[in-house]
């Protein structure tokens, strides 16, 4: 709509005066200090002893990692912001995990060109769909630790995929594996009409958008 | 490409005071795609300085009903729905777009779910998608074994409260059970604590019978109900839930 409708006697709260810090949250956002919990069905609990993650798909040979092995890969914690297709953001959340450039440094991606999308599988059937070079050059990564603590399952404990870049429904909580593909497979909302991409800052938020 | 979801006019043709902090929301749309039962919309508000802030509502009307309806719950501090609960006039306008989500729905007519005994566990306003089911299913006259389970603070925060004696009153095959966690009548017969184990293994349909849940209100209540119905031996994939936080709304 080209003239904005405006609601009779809405103020609104007060606004973020901070310029930085207002700019950190994408069109139709509003920041919230809480953590939601958003997903479709019930919480899964893998015990450790069977948990493990994959990289398989277009690869010359799959990688695998037990819950110990994968503890061990390199760590990074971070800062970030996160925006929830369900219009919250939450700044500065601090998280602990493995890159995804080292989980895929096993592959050579140089040598088959014509890999260029992943599907992220996880416990309890969720998947989401990305392009490759979403999750690459630092974009992404597998975590299990929240603000210091182990992530705790209802937010996708023992671990889930973060990138950040996007809608949060593309950090998939409870992740078990990444399978490149050629041709991009559309996920679990991405096929009940959420958008396929998921860009906030041009609020892509459904099919369409 | 899919079309995008454009963002319509809905006139408020009603206002019902459903509960002391719930209203619910009567919008004339006209040209409004059919939803599902169980799907939600945005709701976009706009200061006169441009400020927009957008919030979603669960759809408690059912697909068959000439307007649609949002209930609304003040939360305190909230943004949004202070403004819809308590400003919001019959004759205004609101921005809204949808219908959105294509999970936690049901539909009557399909085959494979319309058929299944049907368990609905509510608490507070995240009774709103799951009305919406049993309106429609009224409406359809589907005959599915239903139970729902509703959790409310008191007598008066039941949201729907005689239509769903009315509806239940109506049809054998529906069973509304209702638990008040903090305040219950003098006389009140029925459960008087949070949904538990023991409240379920009471009250929801058992596995065996193949049935579908639907769980809808605060993140510790689904997330109680989803982990109990799993405890009780029910399929992972036939437990939806959609969670209704405080969240600033």
């Amino acid at each position: 709509m080209a003239e904005k409708i405006i609601s009779r006697g809405f103020k609104g709260r007060a606004r973020e005066t901070d310029r930085a810090l207002r700019e950190r949250v994408p069109p139709g956002q509003y920041e919230t200090k809480e953590f939601p919990v958003l997903s479709a069905g019930p919480t899964p609990r893998t015990p450790l002893g069977r948990w493990d993650f994959s990289i398989y798909g277009e690869v010359a040979e799959d990688l695998k990692w037990t819950w110990d092995e994968f503890l061990k890969l390199p760590r990074e914690t971070f800062k970030t912001d996160i925006h929830c297709v369900t219009k919250w953001s939450k700044l500065d959340t601090v998280w602990t995990g493995v890159s995804v450039d080292t989980l895929l440094a096993g592959v050579d991606l140089d040598a088959q060109p014509e890999v260029r999308h992943l599907v992220a599988f996880c416990d309890g059937g969720y998947t989401t769909n990305l392009p490759l070079a979403d999750v690459r050059n630092g974009k992404a990564w597998v975590v299990y630790e929240y603000d210091g603590r182990p992530l705790a399952p209802e937010h996708g404990g023992p671990a889930r995929l973060l990138v950040p870049h996007l809608y949060f429904w593309k950090s998939a909580k409870w992740v078990r594996g990444l399978k490149l593909v050629r041709e991009d497979r559309p996920g679990f909302w991405e096929t009940a009409g959420y958008h396929n991409y998921g860009d906030p800052w041009k609020e892509q938020r459904y099919a369409g958008d | 490409m899919a079309r995008q979801l454009k963002w319509q006019l809905g006139t408020v043709v009603e206002i019902r005071q459903e509960t002391p902090r719930a209203k619910s929301l009567i919008l004339d749309l006209p040209g409004w795609t059919p939803h599902l039962a169980g799907q939600h919309v945005d709701v976009r508000l706009t200061a006169e300085d441009g400020y927009q802030a957008q919030r979603s509502y669960s759809i408690a009307s059912p697909p068959e009903d000439k307007y649609l309806m949002l209930t609304v719950e003040r939360i305190e501090g909230g943004e949004v729905s202070p403004y819809l609960v308590d400003e919001l006039r019959v004759g205004d306008q609101v921005e809204l777009r949808g219908p959105i989500g294509g999970y936690f729905v049901w539909d009557a007519r399909d085959e494979q779910d319309g058929g299944s005994p049907l368990f609905l566990a509510a608490g507070g306003s995240g009774m709103a998608p799951l009305m919406a089911m049993l309106r429609h299913r009224a409406n359809s006259g589907a005959t599915v074994p239903t139970r729902l389970l509703y959790s409310s603070r008191s007598h008066e925060e039941i949201i729907y409260r005689e239509e769903l004696d009315r509806l239940s009153a109506d049809d054998p095959s529906l069973r509304v059970i209702h638990t008040l966690t903090r305040r219950r009548p003098p006389d009140w017969a029925g459960y008087g604590r949070r949904i538990d184990l023991a409240m379920l293994a009471d009250t929801a349909w058992k596995p065996a019978e193949k049935p579908l849940a639907f769980a809808c209100g605060p993140t510790a209540l689904v997330e109680a109900v989803a982990d109990y119905l799993l405890e009780l031996g029910y399929e992972p994939e036939r437990i939806k839930t959609e969670r209704f936080g405080p969240t600033g709304g």
